[in-house]
C-alpha cells in the first residue's frame, strides 16, 4: 500500500542575519491512509514546523515530502494551495477563524473555494456534528474558545480531506473540554477515515494514536506503534 | 504613558494625520492669502479707480454740471466708453469690443503697462490706439497695423499689458481699445444710446472727497450722474473679494472635516487595536478618566503636530493661490505671510482634531474590563446610546456652525452653509447606510464565490465602508457636481446651435440702413430670420405717479429706473405666452393708449397688472399706454426677448434702430459676413454667438480652474483618508489572506476578493456621491440658472469607473506581498 504521506530526510533551517537555526534535521517517515499519528516533543523542538511542512504552508530547506503522490517541493503556491484544498484538513491551537465571517461561513470556505455546490448544507450538517447547530451565525469573538476549535474542526472535516493535520487542538483549552474535543475529533476522524497527523504534550492523547514520533533537537528519537492497537500494514 | 503607548502605529497615524495636514494646509493657504488680497486692495484702492472720484453717467454732462465741475477744480479726464466694432485691416478681421476714448492722463494712478513699454506715454499725442492683449494675440495684430473704429483709422501704439483696475474676465466678456478722444469719430455717439461719460479727478490738495461728493449729492441725483469715490471702490472690491475668498474658505474648511474624519478614523483604529490593553489597564485598577486622558493627551498632540505641518505647508501652497486667482485679481498681490491666518488655521485643525477625536474618545470610558477575558464583536465602541456621544456631535455641529457663520456675510447664511453641509454628509452618510443594508438585504446569494465574499466584506465586522464612502462620496460629488453645473450652463448654448438658431446678432443698424443691410446680408446666401426694430424709452410714470416722485421718496425700484429697450409686433414669438389678459397686435389709432404686454416678472417688479397705465419716455416724447397683457417669456432662449412688447402703430416714427438675426454654418461664411459689414455700414456691430460660446467657455474653465484647485484638497484628503483606512486594516486582512491561502484558496482567489471588494466600495461611494452630485446640478439647474437639467453623463461615467479604478490600485497597492508570506510564518506570528 503507498503511504499517503510520506517524508524524506526532511530539514528546515531559518537564517537570521548571519546565524543560522536548525529546526529540523533527516526527517523521515512514511504514513499509510487511515493510520493516526501522534508528533510528540518538548516546546521548540520542532513539532510545529514539521507539521506546517507536510501541509505544504512552508517550504523545507532540504529533503521531500510526498502528499497524495505529489512532491510538495515541486508545486507552486497556487497548486500547493490548491493540493491543500482537495486533501488535507487543518486543526490550529489557536483555531484561526476568520473573524469577519460567522461560523457557517468559516466551516463553508473550502468547498466554497472549491466551488461546489450544496456547502451551505454540508457546513450545516457539520456545525449539527460538532453541537453548534445553534450558534451558526454567531462571529468567532461571540464563541467560546472550546466552540472556536470546534467550529475549527468542522471547517478541517469540510472537504472530506484524505489527510489532516493537527496542531495541539487541545492545548489552549481546559482538560474537560479538551477531552470533548479531542472525542469528538477522533469520532469524526473514524467515520471520515482520513489520515490523521497530531501534536500533543498530551500522553493520554498520545496514546490513543496508533502511533507515536517523538522530537527532540529537530531529529526524530523514537517511532514506535502503540502496543494497544493492531499494527498497520 | 502617552507618548509610549502610541508606539507601533506611528506611521499610520501618521498618514491619518496627512489628512489634516492637506485640510490645514488648504485653509492656511486661502486665508493668509485673503488676507493678504485685503491689504493690497486697502493700499491700492486708488489704482482701481485710477482717481480720486469718477463721475458717470449714461449721457453728456449738461451745461449746468459741466459749470460745477469747472468750479471743482483739480486734474481731469475724460472718458468716454462704448461698444463698437473694431477692423483690423491687415488680417480683416473685425470684432466686438468696448471702446474707451480718452481726454487727459487716465489712468492718474497705478501703472499702465503696454508693449512696447513707451507706448504707455506716446499713445494720446500720437493718436494711437492701445488694443486688448487677447485681441491682439487672436488676430496676430502688430503695433503699427491699423485699426478702424467707426470711420476712424488709428495705427494701433501698442497691446495693453495691464490696465489699473480691469481683470482677465473683463477683458474676456468685452475687450477693451483705448483711442484718444480727440480723434473719436463723433458720430458714433450721436446715435449711440449706450455710450457711458465718466469724468476723473485728481486732487492733489488732499481734499475730503466724501464731504464734496455729499454736498453735489442732490446735483448729482438730479442730473443723473453717478460717482465713484476710492473710499467706494475699496469697499466694493473688499467685497467681491471677501465674498470670493469666504467661498474658497468652504470649500478648503470641507478639507479640514474631512481631516477630522480621518483624525477620527485614525483615534478609532488605534484606540481600537488597544481595546485589549485598555481592558488590562482597568482590570489592573486604572480609572476611566486616566485612560481617557492618555488618548486624549495623544490627540491633542498629534493635532498639534499635524496643525503644524498643515500651517508650514499652506504658506507653502499660499504661493500657488495667485495662479489659479490671476484671471480675477484687479491687483498683483505679494507673498508674504500672515501670522493671524496662520494661528487661526492651526487652532481650527487643533480643534477639529480634538473634537472629531471625542467620538471613538468617549467610548474609551466604557471599555468593559471584561474585554480583557473575551473579545465581544461589537467591541463597544457604538455610542448611539451614550449621552456623552451626543455631547461630542454637539460640539462638532456648533464648531462647525460656528466657522459658517464666521465666513458667512450674515449669520442667516452662515447657519444655511452649516445646514447644507450637515444635509450634505448626513445624505453621504445615510447613502453610505442603506447601500450597506441593501446589499445585506438584497444579498446576490446566486454569485460566484469571489463575487460574494468581495460584496460581504462591505458588511461584515469592522468594515469601514462608511468612512470610505464619505470620503470617496465627497470627491465624488464635487467633481461630479462641477462638471454638471458646467455641462448645464454649456447645454444651453449648445442647444441653441443644434436647434439651428440664430448665430449671428446684427445690432445698431439705422431706420436708414435696415434694407440695404437686409439686402447685404441675402447676397452673401445669408438667411435673415429675424428682424427686430427697438426702441430706447425710460418709464415717466405708474398709474399717474411720475417716476421722478417715486425717485425722490424712494419708491421707485431698479425696473422703474431702467431703460428700456422695446421692441413692437404683430405676434406673439415661440419662446413667449401670454399669461394674462389679451395680446393685441394692432393699436387702434382711436385709443389714447397703447395696449402694451408686460413680461411677468417685470410687471410683479413695478407691481402693475393688466389694465394699469404706464406713460414711456421716448427722448423727451411722452408716449401712454396701458397694459394688456402680461406675457411668461422663457428668457433662457437665445434670441431677443423684450420686458415690453407694443403693438404695431405706435412708435413706427420714433428713433429707433434694428437688430437683425441671421445664422451661418461656417466660419467662413461668417467672417465674410463681418467682413461685408465693417466694409459697408461701419457703426454696425455684429456679434458672432458661437464667439460667444467659447468666450463662455473660457469664463467658465477659468472658473472651474478655481474651484477644482479648491476641491483637489478636499480630493486629496479624501485619498489619504482612503489610503488609511486600506493601511489600517491590512492586519486583519494580511491573517485573512493567509488563512484563506491555507484552506486552499489561490493567489488570483485572494486577489480577486479584495479587488471585487475595494471595486463595490469606490463604485458605491462614487454612485453616493454621483446621485447627490445630480441632485445638486439639478437643484442649480432649476433654481439658479433657469436651465434644463443636464447631467454630464460622460463625466459621470468616467468617474463611476474611475473612482473604483483608483480605489482598487490603492487597495492592490497596499496588499502588495500579502500573498507571498509564508502561512506557517503568519499563522506562528499570531499565536
Ligand atoms: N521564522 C523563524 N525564524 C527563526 N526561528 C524560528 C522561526 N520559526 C520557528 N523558529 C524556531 O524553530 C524552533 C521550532 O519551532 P516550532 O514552533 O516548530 O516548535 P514546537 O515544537 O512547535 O514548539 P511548541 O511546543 O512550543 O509549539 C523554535 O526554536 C523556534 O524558535
Ligand atoms: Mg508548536
Amino acid at each position: 500500500m503507498t503511504p499517503i504521506l510520506s517524508v524524506r530526510h526532511l530539514a528546515k533551517t531559518y537564517r537570521s542575519g548571519d546565524r543560522s537555526l536548525t529546526v529540523l534535521c533527516d526527517v523521515s517517515f512514511d504514513l499509510h491512509p487511515g493510520e493516526t499519528c501522534a508528533v510528540a516533543g518538548p516546546s521548540g523542538s520542532g513539532k510545529t514546523t514539521l507539521l506546517g511542512l507536510c501541509a505544504g504552508l512552508d517550504r523545507a530547506t532540504s529533503g521531500s515530502v510526498d502528499l497524495s503522490g505529489r512532491r510538495l517541493g515541486n508545486l507552486s503556491e497556487d497548486a500547493l494551495a490548491r493540493l491543500r484544498n482537495r486533501e488535507v484538513g487543518f486543526i490550529f491551537q489557536t483555531f484561526q477563524l476568520i473573524p469577519t465571517l460567522t461560523a457557517l461561513e468559516n466551516v463553508m470556505v473550502p468547498a466554497e473555494l472549491r466551488g461546489e455546490k450544496g456547502a451551505r448544507k454540508r457546513a450545516s450538517e457539520l456545525l449539527d456534528q460538532v453541537g453548534l447547530g445553534e450558534r451558526m451565525s454567531h462571529y468567532p469573538a461571540q464563541l467560546s474558545g472550546g466552540e472556536q476549535q470546534r467550529v475549527s474542526i468542522a471547517r478541517a472535516f469540510a472537504n472530506r480531506p484524505a489527510m489532516l493535520f493537527a496542531d495541539e487542538p487541545t492545548g489552549n483549552l481546559d482538560a474537560e473540554t479538551g477531552a470533548t474535543i479531542e472525542e469528538l475529533m477522533f469520532d469524526l476522524n473514524e467515520t471520515a477515515g482520513a489520515t490523521l497527523l497530531l501534536v500533543t504534550h498530551n500522553h493520554e492523547l498520545a496514546r490513543r494514536a496508533g502511533r507515536i514520533i517523538r522530537l527532540r533537537g529537530g531529529r526524530v528519537v523514537s517511532d514506535s506503534r502503540a502496543k494497544a492497537e493492531p499494527a498497520l500494514p | 504613558m502617552a507618548w509610549r503607548d502610541s508606539r507601533g502605529s506611528r506611521r499610520q497615524l501618521a498618514l491619518f494625520l496627512s489628512a489634516m495636514v492637506v485640510g490645514v494646509a488648504a485653509l492656511v493657504a486661502i486665508s493668509s492669502f485673503g488676507s493678504n488680497l485685503r491689504k493690497v486692495v486697502d493700499r491700492e484702492a486708488k489704482t482701481l479707480l485710477g482717481a480720486d472720484l469718477m463721475l458717470e453717467s449714461g449721457r453728456p454732462f449738461g451745461s449746468a454740471m459741466e459749470a460745477a465741475i469747472d468750479s471743482m477744480g483739480g486734474t481731469q479726464a475724460r472718458l468716454v466708453s462704448f461698444p463698437s466694432m473694431a477692423w483690423f485691416p491687415a488680417g480683416r478681421h473685425s470684432r466686438l469690443m468696448t471702446v474707451r476714448a480718452v481726454e487727459g492722463a487716465f489712468p492718474f494712478y497705478g501703472a499702465l503697462e503696454t508693449t512696447p513699454a513707451d507706448a504707455a506715454n506716446r499713445w494720446l499725442a500720437d493718436g494711437g490706439a492701445l488694443v486688448d492683449r487677447a485681441v491682439m494675440d487672436l488676430f496676430d495684430a502688430q503695433p503699427g497695423d491699423s485699426v478702424r473704429i467707426g470711420r476712424r483709422f488709428y495705427p494701433i501704439a501698442g497691446r495693453i499689458d495691464k490696465m489699473p483696475g480691469e481683470n482677465q474676465m473683463m477683458s474676456l466678456f468685452s475687450p477693451r481699445i483705448y483711442i484718444p478722444a480727440a480723434q473719436l469719430d463723433s458720430t458714433l455717439l450721436s446715435r449711440g444710446s449706450q455710450a457711458e461719460y465718466a469724468l476723473a479727478f485728481r486732487f492733489d490738495d488732499g481734499r475730503d472727497i466724501e464731504a464734496l461728493v455729499e454736498r453735489m449729492g442732490p446735483r448729482l441725483r438730479e442730473e443723473e450722474v453717478r460717482y465713484d469715490t476710492v473710499a467706494e471702490i475699496r469697499e466694493g472690491w473688499d467685497e467681491g473679494l471677501t465674498n470670493l475668498y469666504r467661498f474658497l474658505n468652504v470649500i478648503a474648511f470641507v478639507a479640514v472635516l474631512l481631516g477630522g474624519i480621518g483624525v477620527a478614523g485614525a483615534v478609532h483604529a488605534y484606540v481600537r487595536r488597544r481595546l485589549a490593553m485598555i481592558a488590562v489597564l482597568r482590570c489592573l485598577g486604572a480609572g476611566v478618566w486616566r485612560t481617557c486622558a492618555v488618548y486624549a493627551l495623544q490627540t491633542l498632540a498629534m493635532g498639534l503636530a499635524s496643525s503644524a505641518a498643515g500651517a508650514a505647508l499652506g504658506i507653502g501652497v499660499q504661493a500657488l493661490v495667485p495662479l489659479a486667482l490671476q484671471d480675477f485679481l484687479p491687483v498683483t498681490v505679494p507673498f508674504s505671510i500672515s501670522w493671524g491666518s496662520l494661528g487661526a488655521g492651526m487652532a481650527l485643525g487643533v480643534g477639529a482634531a480634538v473634537a472629531f477625536a471625542l467620538f471613538p474618545l468617549v467610548s474609551v470610558r466604557r471599555v468593559s474590563p471584561l474585554l480583557a477575558l473575551r473579545a465581544s464583536v461589537e467591541n463597544g465602541l457604538s455610542g448611539l446610546k451614550d449621552p456623552l456621544w451626543w455631547g461630542a456631535l454637539g460640539i462638532v455641529a456648533a464648531g462647525i456652525a460656528a466657522f459658517a457663520i464666521g465666513n458667512a456675510p450674515s449669520p442667516g447664511v452662515g447657519l444655511g452653509y452649516a445646514a447644507g453641509l450637515a444635509a450634505g454628509f448626513l445624505a453621504l452618510l445615510s447613502t453610505a447606510k442603506s447601500v450597506v443594508w441593501a446589499t445585506r438585504r438584497f444579498f446576490p446569494s446566486g454569485w460566484s464565490y469571489i463575487w460574494r465574499q468581495g460584496l460581504a466584506n462591505l458588511f461584515r465586522p469592522d468594515n469601514q465602508t462608511t468612512m470610505l464612502v464619505l470620503s470617496l462620496g465627497l470627491g465624488a460629488f464635487a467633481i461630479g457636481t462641477l462638471f454638471g453645473v458646467q455641462r448645464t450652463l454649456l447645454g444651453q448654448l449648445e442647444l441653441s446651435e443644434a436647434l439651428r438658431l440664430p448665430n449671428m446678432v446684427l445690432f445698431d443698424i439705422q431706420s436708414d440702413e435696415i434694407d440695404p443691410v437686409t439686402d447685404m446680408v441675402q447676397a452673401q446666401g445669408l438667411p435673415v430670420l429675424d428682424s427686430i426694430p427697438i426702441v430706447t424709452m425710460r418709464l415717466a410714470s405708474v398709474n399717474g405717479r411720475a417716476v421722478r416722485a417715486m425717485q425722490e421718496d424712494s419708491t421707485a425700484t431698479w425696473a422703474h429706473r431702467r431703460e428700456y429697450r422695446v421692441t413692437y409686433r404683430d405676434h406673439l414669438t415661440e419662446s413667449e405666452k401670454v399669461a394674462a389678459g389679451e395680446f393685441i397686435g394692432a393699436a387702434d389709432p382711436n385709443d389714447p393708449r397703447a395696449p402694451v404686454s408686460l413680461d411677468e416678472d417685470i410687471a410683479r417688479e413695478l407691481e402693475v397688472g393688466v389694465g394699469d397705465s404706464l406713460a414711456f419716455d421716448v427722448q423727451g416724447q411722452l408716449i401712454p399706454a396701458r397694459v394688456a397683457s402680461l406675457r411668461e417669456v422663457e428668457w433662457r432662449r437665445i434670441g431677443a426677448n423684450f420686458y415690453v412688447v407694443f403693438p404695431t402703430g405706435v412708435l413706427e416714427e420714433t428713433p429707433r434702430f434694428h437688430v437683425l438675426l441671421s445664422r451661418t454654418e461656417t466660419a467662413d461664411a461668417a467672417s465674410g459676413l463681418q467682413r461685408a459689414v465693417a466694409d459697408g455700414y461701419p457703426s454696425v456691430s455684429i456679434i458672432d454667438l458661437s464667439l460667444v460660446l467659447s468666450t463662455f467657455d473660457a469664463i467658465f474653465s477659468s472658473v472651474s480652474f478655481v474651484v477644482r484647485f479648491m476641491a483637489s484638497f478636499s480630493i486629496l484628503t479624501g485619498i489619504i483618508v482612503l489610503v488609511g483606512a486600506v493601511v489600517v486594516s491590512r492586519a486583519q486582512r494580511r491573517r485573512e489572506s493567509v488563512l484563506l491561502k491555507t484552506l486552499g484558496a489561490s493567489r488570483s482567489e485572494v486577489l480577486r476578493i479584495m479587488t471585487v471588494e475595494y471595486f463595490f466600495l469606490g463604485f458605491f461611494a462614487a454612485l453616493t456621491g454621483l446621485s447627490l452630485s445630480f441632485a445638486a446640478v439639478w437643484a442649480f439647474a432649476a433654481f439658479l440658472f433657469d436651465a434644463p437639467f443636464r447631467p454630464d453623463i460622460v463625466a459621470a461615467l468616467a468617474l463611476l469607473v474611475a473612482v473604483p479604478l483608483l480605489t482598487i490600485a490603492t487597495g492592490l497597492v497596499n496588499s502588495r506581498g500579502i500573498y507571498r508570506r509564508s502561512p506557517l510564518e503568519v499563522l506562528r506570528a499570531e499565536t
